[in-house]
């Protein structure tokens, strides 16, 4: 059927990969063994691809809470806050999103690719400008298209491109939003915020900061990259997700705006989708109390990171810019990305491939997201993995 | 504001660098099936005639633009609104 024509050119990428051996987007994870090692293939495999930055989704704590309301208030909510009712659990997790973030209101979602478009579609419509960096998260660009409102990107951390646009803007930067990330989700590098916070104030516009992969990650008490900055009165809206440090599922926004609470009922994705369950809400607060109570948990992510991005650096790897708990390896060549990619997987490493028109300049890479969780015989392993890409690649890695 | 005829040569002159196979540029050369540009080469041409004209072009307008000519009749309302 003439319907199903459009699908063709992803049929043809996905021949393309299986052609070359792999599978990647339909990897099975048969079973866990431990909190970063599953069985793959038959194979013990260390799980190098994951976003579970702080290692928390087997925390005996998050797991406790999350079996103790699912006795107490069952499966699911079975609909949205606003036709069902609010659970006082949801209540409660938002007061504690302000609370830790120091924010007067909190939004929960039920995913944060939710949080993004409910957000971007409530604060920006017809008549309003969003500018946003060239390297935001898909989410990010569908929330633009979502939202009915003029969308334009500036180079990535180009202060320069976000100057120049809103200079052009004239006195439309009263009705503009400019959307950046905390850490970049494909490269690991951070946005310039304290810069792109200044330029905001000069021109009047409003800004809000995907935290996604900074929160737990960033700043002394781990509220993301706004904290680490020091611009965070200056950040109009912090939206991120449960779904990587904090180990459970679903999204969040804080703000100090009063308006905030009118938002909600001007947010489809949010008044049209079931909300959390009461397990996920959770097991969700208390992984929060613990980003708060253990500090340490940050330190050996970092440490982590660092080693990593080290190792991997001095084979010649061609990596991000600087160390991050996102470190993707850069390539030149699908072919060889396939290749890489398979073998870390005989070696029992995962990682995530990506490929274009995911990546930010159409070259794949094979990305590696480092958690507090991995323990030093799990970094050695990944690290092992990668030097035996050698045998595949010859001495110049990126050739 | 800008004239139509003015901006289609603009948008030509602008084009020739990407123009790789030399084709002829005309009005209704396809700017994606004629001239071949992937995603990131049409980001690159957008930049080079955004700063040419020194206007932003919002990313809903490219669903919009196959041709020369809608490209310069999108341009044209844009320059129109800004005055």
């Amino acid at each position: 059927m003439a319907i199903f024509d459009k699908l063709h050119p992803i049929s043809s990428a996905l021949q393309d990969l299986q052609n070359c051996g792999v599978d990647s987007v339909n990897v099975v994870i048969e079973r866990f063994t431990a909190p970063f090692e599953a069985v793959i293939n038959g194979r013990r495999t260390v799980l190098a691809g994951t976003n579970n930055y702080l290692g928390l989704t087997f925390d005996q704590e998050c797991i406790r809470a999350a079996c103790e309301a699912l006795q107490q208030e069952g499966t699911g909510t079975t609909g949205s806050r606003m036709a069902n009712g609010n659970y006082a659990a949801h209540i409660a997790l938002e007061r504690e999103l302000a609370e830790f973030f120091g924010r007067k209101g909190a939004i929960v979602f039920s995913t944060g690719y939710v949080a993004i478009l409910g957000m971007i579609t409530a604060l920006a419509g017809p008549g309003d400008i969003i500018l946003i960096d060239s390297d935001c998260h898909a989410s990010i660009y569908d929330g633009c298209r979502l939202a009915g409102a003029q969308f334009m990107i500036f180079k990535h951390n180009n202060i320069g491109d976000l100057e120049k646009r809103l200079r052009r803007l004239g006195k439309q930067t009263e009705n503009t939003l400019i959307v950046v990330e905390g850490i970049y989700s494909m490269l690991g590098d951070r946005a310039i915020l304290a810069d792109i916070a200044a330029v905001k104030k000069n021109y009047g516009a409003c800004i809000l900061v995907d935290e996604a992969h900074s929160l737990g990650v960033l700043g002394k008490q781990g509220r993301g990259l706004a904290e680490e900055a020091g611009v965070e009165d200056d950040v109009d809206f912090i939206v991120g997700t449960f779904s990587k440090s904090l180990g459970t599922i679903g999204g969040y926004c804080v703000s100090n705006h009063s308006q905030l609470e009118l938002l909600r009922f001007a947010s489809r994705p949010y008044i049209f989708t079931a909300s959390p369950s009461p397990s996920i809400i959770a097991s969700t607060r208390e992984a929060l109390k613990i980003i708060r109570a253990r500090p340490e948990l940050r330190s050996r992510l970092w440490e982590n990171a660092r080693t990593l991005y080290q190792r991997l650096k001095d084979m010649d790897f061609v990596l991000g810019p600087a160390p991050s708990p996102i470190i993707p390896v850069r390539l030149k060549d699908i072919v060889k990305a396939v290749a890489f990619w398979n073998r870390l997987l005989e070696h029992g490493v995962y990682v995530n491939m990506v490929l274009p028109p995911a990546t930010t300049d159409g070259n794949p890479l094979l990305r590696c997201s480092v958690s507090a969780g991995h323990t030093p015989e799990q970094v050695e392993q990944i690290c092992e993995a990668f030097a035996s890409l050698r045998d595949v690649s010859g001495p110049h890695l990126m050739s | 504001m800008q004239d139509y005829r003015e901006l289609v040569v603009k948008i030509c002159d602008i084009i020739r660098p990407f123009n790789k196979d030399g084709i002829d540029l005309n009005e209704e050369t396809d700017l994606a099936g004629d001239l071949g540009l992937d995603s990131l080469k049409v980001m690159e041409l957008l930049v080079t005639v955004e700063d040419s004209l020194d206007i932003s072009i919002p990313l809903n307008v490219l669903p919009r633009v196959r041709t020369i000519k809608d490209f310069a009749e999108q341009l044209q309302l844009l320059l129109s609104e800004r005055s």
